[in-house]
């Protein structure tokens, strides 16, 4: 008898457990719509920041949130899935690869704040391109990269190996299997892994703070080499460096609820494709 | 084209993980070496006092790299445990439709922006410190932990629940033919043979936890002394190397120093991470065996 109490006591407290979670995370979720609802209009959404960003919108941030995606995804997409089908379709054992691995699995791993050293000392220095979106795309391109290597190879080695078979016994080299059969069968997985790359990329502020985030500009960066507004920083800067924080609440509580919206829509789109074509393959 | 052009391009844009990798610790080490030059190593590390923009600087590092340590540790002590119990949950216990539900809403979990977390900590989380437990500012350790747990639990609940969804069904089955309840199952069983998982998984948080930013910045309350409670303000390396790194002319002392603090977190988290490895690698031998 004491047994079976034991067993629906833990079951009652891991129960409780899951939910607490889930009530706290419903809770954070409705705290941050409710405050950030009002500041949110036609006009915040499309207005630039004014009179010290103290009114107006935040269209500079969102649009140079949106570059920054662009140019870290320019450069890790390829070069993500170029390195998938090496591991998947090409590594052979030995030395090379091990280290390679072992690489892109350090590179998972390496703090934020890290990277933007690297981007500070690489890009942003060494390579001349001064404090712009370049660097601070090319050093979240560098963030990530170990994430679309991961999903892109994980996606290759999905595809039966009854696909190359065939490709080959049609006369196919390895190249154009690879070109012709296993990308195009892997893609759609690839693209989920690199959207729920962007859901990441969109939402880190340590590695732009000192590659290219902008503490105000007056306009959207018209090129590589100017420095661009970013949802995340605008956060930071509006809730600790301003000198109305206290006033400027209700926009902090707006950026915090688009953001939110950019990163958790993005990511659940991401999630859910990933789902569903996981059904299809079963 | 030559059949063996492809691979060969291949091969080299592969490569460029490890040109990163290669980069990242040249120019760590070439920037956060010279911080020797003017500092011993000895005082850089264990001095305790850090106050960069003196003239002459102190450049005591302990505070930080406590502020660091005591930051993962309790959030490590936060959301370890609740996320096992999670995992448990969701491998074990949970019906189906529980599952398609949580499972995805704990991945999106694991997207939350940490500048998100750190604002909660500043606006809602501090005040209510600050009230609650009387006390002169919210933004503390236990402010900064308790958010930082919150970052960890995605993390560590999904890599437990893959490590318990890895042992196999026969395992669990011979157990209850032998009619061990689901709870002795899951303690006596299913438990010890996920626990490897269990540990890589809680020592990748704690390496999420230990380079984490953003939190720390907005909620730990920023001051370089070595916490005596958990309601004392903490200034991680983190957050010490992004708020002072734009202020400090490129080449000083103080910038070379930052650059120290960046390979002292690499080295830190670069060694979790090669053990987490290694325990993953023990962990899948002895199931082949």
């Amino acid at each position: 008898m004491s047994r079976k109490y034991v067993d629906r006591l833990a079951s009652a407290v891991l129960w409780t457990s899951a939910a607490t979670l889930v009530i706290v995370l419903l809770s954070v979720m409705a705290y941050i719509l409710a405050n950030g609802a009002e500041a949110i209009s036609w006009e915040f959404l499309t207005q630039p920041p004014r009179d010290s960003m103290t009114k107006g919108g935040i269209s500079t941030p969102i649009i140079g949130t949106f570059q920054l995606v662009l140019v870290s995804m320019t450069f890790a997409v390829p070069v993500g899935i170029a390195t998938g089908i090496f591991f998947a379709e090409y590594a052979s054992a030995g030395i090379f690869t091990t280290m390679l691995r072992l690489c892109v699995r350090c590179l998972a791993g390496v703090p934020s704040v890290v990277y933007g050293l690297f981007g500070l000392s690489l890009f942003v220095i060494f390579l001349r391109f001064g404090s712009c979106l370049l660097s601070a795309g090319l050093t979240l391109g560098c963030l990530a990269l170990p994430l679309i290597i991961t999903a892109s190879e994980t996606a290759l080695l999905a595809v039966p190996q009854d696909f190359r078979l065939a490709s080959y016994a049609l006369g196919a080299g390895k190249w154009q299997t690879v070109k012709k059969v296993v990308l195009p069968a892997a893609m759609p997985t690839i693209l989920t892994g690199a959207i729920l790359s962007v859901g990441r990329v969109a939402g880190e502020t340590a590695p732009i703070i000192f590659t290219g985030a902008a503490f105000f500009a007056p306009n959207v960066a018209k090129s590589l080499f100017q420095e661009v507004m970013a949802l995340p920083y605008h956060i930071m800067v509006l809730a600790t460096a301003g000198t109305h924080i206290e006033q400027t609440r209700p926009i902090q509580y707006g950026t915090v609820l688009v953001l939110l919206m950019v990163v958790m829509g993005v990511s659940s789109v991401g999630i859910i494709a990933r789902a569903r074509l996981r059904r299809k393959r079963k | 084209m030559n059949e063996k052009t492809p691979g060969a391009v291949i091969t080299a844009i592969a490569s460029v993980s490890l040109v990163i990798m290669v980069f990242l610790l040249y120019f760590l080490l070439q920037e956060g070496l010279p911080a020797l030059r003017e500092v011993s190593i000895r005082e850089l590390i264990l001095g305790f006092d850090w106050y960069p923009t003196e003239e002459p600087p102190a450049l005591g590092m302990a505070p930080l790299i406590v502020g660091s340590l005591s930051v993962t540790a309790l959030s490590a002590l936060i959301a370890i445990p609740l996320s096992i119990a999670i995992a448990v949950f969701l491998s074990e216990v949970a019906p189906t439709w529980v599952q398609e539900v949580l499972k995805p809403a704990l991945e999106l979990l694991g997207f939350l922006p940490s500048i998100v977390l750190g604002f909660l900590g500043m606006v809602v989380l501090a005040p209510w410190l600050q009230e609650s437990f009387d006390l002169l500012s919210g933004l503390n350790l236990l402010n900064a932990s308790v958010l930082m747990g919150a970052m960890i639990i995605p993390i560590v609940a999904s890599l437990a629940e893959e490590s318990f969804q890895a042992v196999p069904r026969e395992l669990r089955d011979a157990s209850f033919a032998l009619g061990a309840t689901r709870w002795e199952t899951i303690r006596k069983v299913v438990f010890p043979a996920a626990l490897p998982g269990l540990l890589s998984a809680s020592l990748l948080g704690i390496m999420r936890a230990l380079g984490e930013t953003m939190v720390v910045l907005m909620a730990a309350g920023g001051a370089a002394l070595v916490p005596v409670s958990i309601f004392d303000p903490v200034r991680p390396l983190t957050s010490a190397i992004a708020a002072e790194m734009g202020e400090t002319p490129v080449g000083s002392t103080h910038y070379h120093a930052l650059f120290f603090a960046g390979l002292i977190l690499l080295a830190m988290t670069l060694g979790i991470n090669l053990i987490s490895m290694w325990i993953e690698k023990k962990g899948k031998e002895r199931w082949m065996a």
